[in-house]
Formats: structure tokens, sequence, C-alpha cells
């Protein structure tokens, strides 16, 4: 596997102002670096890659990188990539969200991707929380838990991102936490080899709002329970609810094959122009 | 395509969706709403055969998003709404003026605010084109009074987008849309087409947003071995997010720079009996029509009236009204609004003239003979 310096030295941004914006602690900078390392892994060429994320501390991701970088408007980072993936189908396009940008302002386009089943990556830094704007809470912050605007405790139920996704339709669905990084390197290679729309929600943590308002104690302690409740699914499908109550099952949740978007419109194409009776 | 010229019955926002084709656009991402659908429908049907692209979004946001996606991917990208859509297209739309995305708008207005009166025809986003989305920032809107202008304006608005890295609104009241009018349009070859300045040099030395000595930076599309950044955040040459007071007002101000350069070329205007005229007519979109009848009738009783058509209304052509201002004692400003470009021929014209407005806002228009009527009690 490639080592730390040459990962730096290879894929981040050499004339890009440092450090980066992230807080001591913050887990967006492992989840960046195992994509890192699955990308290095396929050995695919930067120039192929365009990394598209939307606004918020995850957003920030692409600036960093070494790809064809593009920092959309706020839960806008799915259309902005479906129609670059249509002008340039041969790219790989991953897209980095939040779990705001992704399933609150975002919302309507997550589960409109995940139905068309276009050929995109679409990795949801999960951490609970608005973390740019201080800790405010999000769709995934759990019943009960404190953010800045629900300091008594939030009264909403949260989303369950990966159901979320697997019932809109996403062909393939991964899970993972920022403490399980060798799962996350597979789930992420996996994700970007499927042909059709792919979601790896990768739970992470916000040491600075969510954990700091929640008393969850450090980033070294998050990381922790993080590793406590994780459980893999081919361990998960031989225990009883109960027993996983509380625990949230990683792995490769979903994978099928079927028709993807671009592919499809190539032969719309294709049918076009045969009819028409003349190709271009 | 056709190898000649030849005479069709079309109907605006065919029309539109013609010049979209001959203007090279390959790629179209729309979402159905009256009075627009029809250039989404033709486009969907014709694109495939070009090798072009069509997507049905699921709502404006993401229509606006997927044509910037587009063009960042090299495609000419263009999309069709209705007020309520062009007001949910707004936030994208800054992003790109500020990152600089060449892509056209085609808003064919029906009346506001709101859901409106869904089918009739209106003038009322006028000052929305100009500054519906946040933040200083430049625009071109074209709008045509003809089937014909329709498809000549449409490829305008793409060469403009293109050559200025900027997006074009292509404003078209519900009539203009939805008009019938036997059309002649010229043949491909014949078209003029204008495609973005890519860059040249060698990849490691592109700076995304060094603008060149035209005003405008070259920009490569993704996928072409230029890595680089783009974002909605105030950015350096390089692309990248700066907060320092001199590389942010660089930025806005050079946003603003390349459009003033290219004012004159890009300020559409045309004269009609302007040469003798003491009364002028400003009229744009459907309301050149009924100006033309009106000025017609007006003649034969002996008032030197004439019309100054805008096709463009930004920015917004000062110099046709200022060249006339010596010669003017009355202009009049019929408008199916309340008054939005009146308030801008009010401004370049500062007290030089009597300035009339005309306006309505029930989903009719205005006809000749109320114009007719109003200039007369003008130069009583």
């Amino acid at each position: 596997m490639i080592s730390n310096s040459q990962l730096v030295n290879k894929y981040f941004r050499h004339n890009k102002k440092f450090p980066h914006i992230w807080c001591p602690g913050c887990g967006i900078g492992i989840i960046l670096g195992n994509m890192l390392r699955s990308i290095d892994a396929l050995a695919i060429d930067k120039n192929d890659i365009a990394f598209v994320s939307g606004i918020g501390c995850t957003g920030r991701a692409p600036v960093y990188v070494d790809f064809n970088t593009l920092h959309t408007t706020h839960g806008r980072a799915l259309p902005f990539a479906t129609g670059l993936k249509l002008a340039r189908p041969e790219l790989n396009v991953i897209v980095a969200t939040g779990d705001g940008d992704a399933t609150a302002i975002g919302g309507n386009h997550l589960i409109h991707a995940c139905r068309r089943n276009i050929d995109i990556t679409t990795i949801i830094f999960n951490n609970y929380i608005y973390g740019m704007t201080g800790g405010q809470y999000s769709p995934t912050t759990p019943h009960g838990d404190k953010a800045s605007t629900c300091k008594l405790g939030n009264i909403e139920r949260p989303f369950n991102i990966s159901a979320l996704v697997e019932a809109a339709g996403a062909t393939f669905v991964g899970r993972t936490t920022s403490y399980h990084t060798l799962q996350m390197q597979n789930i992420i290679k996996k994700a970007i080899l499927h042909k059709g729309f792919s979601v790896v929600e990768v739970i992470t943590h916000c040491p600075t709002t969510y954990g700091r308002i929640n008393h969850k104690g450090s980033a070294v302690e998050m990381l922790k329970w993080q590793k406590e409740i994780a459980i893999d699914k081919s361990r998960a499908e031989k225990m009883s609810p109960k027993e996983l109550e509380g625990r949230i099952i990683t792995g490769v949740l979903i994978e099928k094959d079927l028709p993807e978007f671009c592919e499809q419109y190539d032969s719309i194409i294709e049918q076009a122009q045969s009819q028409a009776g003349k190709p271009k | 395509m056709n190898k000649k010229t030849s005479y069709q019955l079309m109907q605006g926002n065919e029309a539109v969706a013609e010049g979209a084709l001959a203007a090279g656009v390959s790629f179209f991402a729309g979402y159905p709403i009256t009075p627009s659908t029809e250039i989404a429908e033709v486009l969907a049907d014709r694109l495939p055969a070009t090798g072009g692209k069509f997507i049905q979004m699921e709502d404006e946001i993401g229509s606006i998003a997927a044509i910037i996606g587009a063009s960042i991917g090299g495609c000419k990208s263009l999309t069709a709404t209705s007020g309520p859509g062009f007001s949910l297209m707004q936030e994208n739309l800054g992003f790109a003026c500020l990152a600089e995305i060449p892509l056209v708008i085609v808003n064919v207005m029906r009346t506001g605010p709101s859901t409106g009166l869904a089918t009739s025809p209106s003038q009322g986003d006028v000052m929305q084109a100009r500054w519906g989305t946040h933040g200083d920032h430049p625009i071109i809107a074209l709008t045509p009074s003809s089937v014909e202008e329709a498809f000549h304006y449409t490829i305008k608005a793409v060469n403009f987008a293109e050559k200025y890295r900027n997006p074009v609104i292509l404003l078209m009241d519900e009539v203009i849309g939805h008009m019938r009018a036997r059309v002649n349009l010229p043949p491909r070859s014949m078209v003029e087409q204008i495609n973005r300045v890519h860059p040249n040099m060698p990849h490691e030395w592109y700076l995304p947003y060094e603008r060149s000595a035209t005003g405008v930076a070259p920009m490569a599309s993704f996928g072409d071995g230029y890595r680089y950044h783009i974002t909605g955040l105030i950015h350096d040459a390089k692309g990248f997010p700066t907060s320092n007071p001199n590389e942010a007002r660089d930025n806005i101000r050079g946003l603003f720079a390349k459009i003033e350069r290219g004012f004159s070329e890009i300020c559409l205007v045309d004269y009609e009996y302007m040469e003798d005229a003491e009364h002028a007519i400003v009229a744009y979109g459907s309301m050149v029509l009924s100006a033309r009848s009106a000025i017609e009738q007006l003649r034969e009783s002996g008032i030197k009236v004439g019309l100054i058509k805008l096709g463009t209304l930004w920015p917004f052509p000062r110099f046709a009204l200022e060249r006339f201002l010596p010669q003017l004692k009355t202009i009049l400003v019929p408008e199916l609004n309340m008054g939005q470009i009146y308030r801008e021929v009010l401004r370049v014209t500062s007290g030089k003239a009597i300035i009339e407005k005309l306006n309505r806002v029930n989903g009719t228009i205005i006809a000749p003979q109320e114009i007719v009527k109003t200039v007369k009690g003008m130069v009583r």
C-alpha cells in the first residue's frame, strides 16, 4: 500500500495554500485519505477523476486534491455531477457530501440520482451535525441528542441513510466508519468499480460540535465508539433484532446489476441516429 | 438539415430549439413548465440524433446544476423554463456567473408573481434576470420580438455565453413563445458558431482564471488533462478560494470588465422610423408588434414617431436612447409589467425628455390602439 508521504506527494495539490480548514480530530481527513488510497489501489489516472462536492465541511475536500475538482452549491453536487457525467461518461465522477448536504437540502437530488442509476460514486460523510455553521441538528442527528438548535434534545427522528438510498433504488450501497479504514478502502474501491449509482455512507465524528455538545469525549473516544457500535453485515445476519439495537451494520449492503443511465442513453442515441438514417 | 433557405411555419419555442441546435448546443436539462415546455420536447426529440443529450431533472435547481456540469465537461448547454422555475435557478445562476461557466437559460415569461397566470404573457422577469441572484454580478439578457428572431437570438445567446464565459438569459414573453409565424431560416452553413477558447499551453502552466487580453480566461474542460478547481467561493487566478481583499476585488471586477469590453457587440438594438422622429416608443418582445402597428397609424396622422427596439435588455443599451435625445420630445415605454425598463429609460435619460409608461399586468397584451391613444395624449 502507498505510504502516507507518497500519498500526500502524489495526490495533494502542491500549489494550494495549506493547512486545510478542518478542526483537529476531524474525521473528514480520514475519509479523504482512504478515498485516495482506494483510488491509488485502482491505479486510476488523476486526469480521469472528477471530484465534486457541495457545501459544508465535507464540501471543502476537493480543493486540496489534484483531480478535476468542482465545489458546487449547497446540496447540488449530484445534479452538477449528473450533467458532467453525461457530458464526459469516461470520467470517474466521485461526489463527496455531508449528511446535511446530501439528505436535507440535497435530499431530492439524492433520491432521484439513486433512481436514475447514473454511474456516479457518492461518499456521504455522516457526522450527525452541521459542523461548519457551528453544530445545528441535521437529518441524521439521533433522536434525543443535542445540538445548538435543539439544546433540550432532538425531537425529530433521524434518516437511516443507507436504508433511504436503498429504497430510492441505489444499485450499490456500502456503509462503514472512519475507524474501519481497511473496510472503507475496500468498499470505496467496489463503489468506484460498480457500474451504476453507488453510495458509501461513512459514519464519522465531529468532536468540535456534535461530540462536545453531547459529551462524547475526544476524537479518539469517538473513534472507539464507532468501533464498538459497528457490526459487519455477515455477523449481523446471525443476530436478533434485539441484539442489533443501537448497532450500525457495516459492509456492502446492496450490490445489484441494473442498466446504467449513460449506457442506456447511448442506445437512445444509436436508435435516433439509425432512424434519422445518417450517423452523426 | 436544409441546404438552402426555405420558408416554414414555426412556433417561437420551436424556433428557440432550432436555434439551439444550429448554435451547436449538445446538452439540455430541464423540468416541464408552461409556457416553455415545447423547447424541452423538441430538444428531447432532436438532440439524440445529433449525438447530444437531454435529461429531465427532478426540478429546476437540478436542471441548471446539470447544464453547469455539462458545460464544464465541454458541452454547449441550455435549459428552458418560466418564472417559477427561473426563481429556483437563481442560486446556481450566481454560481455560473462567478465560476464563469457558459450556459443559456431561456425564460418564457408568464404572469407572476408566484404561480400567477400560468399561460398568460408577461414581461415581469426583466429585473429578476438582472438582479435575481444575490451579489454583484454582470448578466447578459436578450429578448426576441418575433419567431424568426427567437431563432437568431438563441444562436446569439449561445455565442455570447461561449465568448464571454457568462450565463446568458433569453427572455421571451409567452406571446413570442407560442406565436406561430412563417420563418425563413438560414442554412446551417450560414450560421456563425462561436466556441469558447480552450487553453493551449502545457498543462502545468494553466491558470484557470487568468484573463487573457480579451478579458476572458481560456476554459479547459474536465477530462482534458488540465486538472483544476472550480468553486462558488471568491477565488484567485488559480481558482482557489481566497479572502484577500485585493484578490476578491480583482475577481468580481474582472467579471464586470469582460462584459463592459463586449458592451457594443452585446447590445442588440434596432431603429425604425427614427431618422425624423420627434417621439419614440421603446419596446421589446411582443410589445414591438403592437408598437409597429401603432407607429403606422400615428405616422398616417402626421405624428413623427419612431421605434427603438431593444433586443438586449442587459447590459442596458443606454446609447440607443442617448443618441436620439436631442431630437426627441417624448418617449413612451409600453411593457407587460409595472414599468421595469421604464425605470431604466428614466435613469439613462436623466430628465432630458418626457418619459411615459404604459403598463399591463392582467395577462392580456397592450393593443396598438392603446399605444396610439397614449402617444396622441403625450403629443398634445
